[in-house]
């Protein structure tokens, strides 16, 4: 197990300057979740416009997975549609759990795939995409 | 006391995780099993499994005979006055919600209070905020001081005359503060309130008497005092436990059954519907036999000799926070550093072969007062050294200099 696996420079780059860390005044869903087992939460906001992931933003406490994961989440799905953006969620479940899967959206996320190697920290990345998967099963059953 | 000696008595310890000797931190969230323990739950397997207070064959008695042989020894442990007022359960949650649900949701109702503190692990906290939704009546909290502590004083302004039941930790699993209980009780009593004490923390390190203290109830696990998961007690008062109903019926607990109305065994055995965890309340008898012979005058001694010892070297790390009272704490040290997420300190320290916890210890409540999200916590026992905490120091200092290089 080496530490450099899990952190790596890109991880710790989107853990210190965030992308997109913020609220936005014009969203049109928010989404709180929590990691109840370690107290990590995620307040991701989201503006969905004719199927499309126009913003996201989040606020929240974690430690340097959880809120890197958010960072590159929020950039990697911002002008996808809705239905990209679940399927992109489905392949970060693969990739953290030690799939071979390539995001040629954002190639930083791929620096994740060290986490498989850490099972307890699995929870910790994937915890905004859980997130974004709720938000947008959310705004199907509203439509 | 040979620690040396002690430490060849657990055989969990002598391996290496991730390529380093196992350094183990987390005795307040489990305890390691020594060998007595593990053998003493095998035998009963091998050689007396059956089940309780129903078989006339042999090895039906000697199953009874080593389940309640493991309640005298329990209540000894505790002072009770008889093994009458020791119920076994699946711990101290089971063992304070059983508190709540017979005993103070018949005692209390509109108007009345039931207080706590807000250093409560959930399980003495979410139990009470569910009494006091079903009868109406109010939760209140005794106030921290600025270490974490409580104050009589507080104590005495928050209990008053109409509060119907006190329920507080003996020991805290994330500040190590010792409560004063024995004082609280006759606060409490004075009042005409029952005070319950979680004493998940405190059972492991420290001798307790239940009739020094008064406490009416008193709940432990056994998992975190060298004994297998899923046994603990409730120590209660016998007169309050005679009046309780059972909450779990069926087998066991009866004594007389009938189309339409049942009655119930004596005590302890009303409360105890079902088979009950027998090789576990063996694994804690042979656990209570373990801490005994090394003595928990000494325990405590050790531990607080390691405590003093760690926050002192911790204390020489910069940025580094140390959460609770500098003095007369327990065998645990919670802490911060800064820049850094404890997940991050726990995932860098277990690849130095170094255990410790992190995140909210089951306090949230606590960890918004101290305005955190989450904690690292390295706690001890009586196999822990003066060499681990060094061992802790170093991965501390290495955790730092890698999120140092990493962060930039």
């Amino acid at each position: 197990m080496q530490l450099d696996d899990l952190y790596r420079r890109v991880i710790m780059d989107h853990y210190k300057n965030p992308r997109n860390r913020g609220t936005l005044d014009d969203e049109t869903l928010t989404i709180n979740l929590n990691n109840p087992t370690c107290g990590d939460r995620i307040s991701l906001q989201l503006q969905v416009e004719e199927g499309i992931v126009k913003k996201a933003k989040f606020t929240g406490e974690g430690c340097s997975i959880s809120m890197s994961s958010a960072s590159m989440m929020t950039e990697a799905v911002t002008g996808k549609t809705v239905d990209e953006a679940l399927g992109m969620a489905d392949k970060f479940s693969t990739l953290v759990k030690g799939g071979d899967v390539e995001f040629e959206e954002l190639e930083d996320i791929e620096a994740l795939s060290g986490v498989s190697k850490f099972p307890a920290r699995i929870k910790c990345a994937t915890l905004s995409w859980n997130a974004l998967r709720k938000g947008i099963e959310h705004h199907k059953e509203q439509k | 006391m040979n620690i040396k000696a002690i430490r060849e008595q657990f055989p969990i310890l002598h391996q290496e995780i991730n390529g380093h000797p196992l350094v183990y931190l987390d005795s307040a969230a489990t305890s390691q099993k020594p060998r007595s323990v593990i053998d003493a739950v095998n035998r009963y397997y091998e050689l007396d499994n059956a089940n309780v207070h129903r078989g006339v064959h042999t090895l039906g008695s000697r199953a009874t005979d080593a389940y309640e042989g493991a309640r005298e020894k329990v209540a000894a442990f505790l002072n009770a006055a008889s093994t009458q007022e020791i119920i076994f359960t699946r711990g101290t949650t089971t063992a304070l919600n059983l508190v709540a649900s017979s005993y103070a949701r018949e005692a209390c109702g509109e108007g009345d209070e039931i207080v706590i503190t807000q250093m409560e692990h959930h399980s003495n906290l979410i139990p009470w905020q569910q009494v006091a939704k079903a009868t109406g009546a109010t939760l209140k909290y005794i106030p921290l001081q600025e270490d974490g502590s409580i104050s009589l004083e507080d104590a005495e302004k928050t209990i008053t005359d109409r509060t119907k039941m006190v329920s507080i930790t003996y020991v805290s699993n994330v500040l190590g503060v010792i409560n004063p209980i024995k004082e609280i009780s006759a606060i409490a009593h004075r009042h005409g309130a029952k005070i319950a004490v979680d004493g998940a923390q405190s059972t492991p390190h420290m001798k307790v008497d239940v009739q020094d203290l008064d406490c009416d109830f008193y709940a432990f696990s056994g998992h975190k005092m060298c004994a297998p998961t899923g046994i603990g007690a409730l120590y209660g008062k016998k007169a309050l436990l005679e009046a309780m109903e059972p909450i779990e019926f069926g087998g066991e607990m009866i004594d007389f059954v009938d189309l339409y109305e049942s009655t119930w065994k004596e005590l302890p055995w009303k409360f105890e519907g079902g088979t009950p965890i027998i090789a576990g309340a063996v694994g804690l008898g042979a656990a209570i036999d373990f801490l005994l012979e090394v003595g928990m005058d000494e325990i405590t001694k050790h531990e607080q000799t390691l405590a003093a010892y760690a926050y002192d070297r911790l204390s020489t790390i910069d940025g580094i926070t140390i959460y609770g009272p500098e003095k007369d704490r327990t065998g645990l040290v919670t802490f911060n550093l800064d820049e850094v997420h404890p997940h991050d300190v726990a995932t860098v320290l277990d690849t130095k072969g170094v255990a410790v916890r992190a995140g909210h210890h089951c306090c949230q409540p606590l960890m918004r007062w101290l305005d955190v999200s989450a904690t690292a916590r390295a706690s001890f026992y009586i196999y822990n050294t003066e060499e681990d905490v060094d061992r802790l120091l170093d991965a501390l200092h290495q955790t730092k200099e890698f999120f140092g290089y990493a962060i930039g």
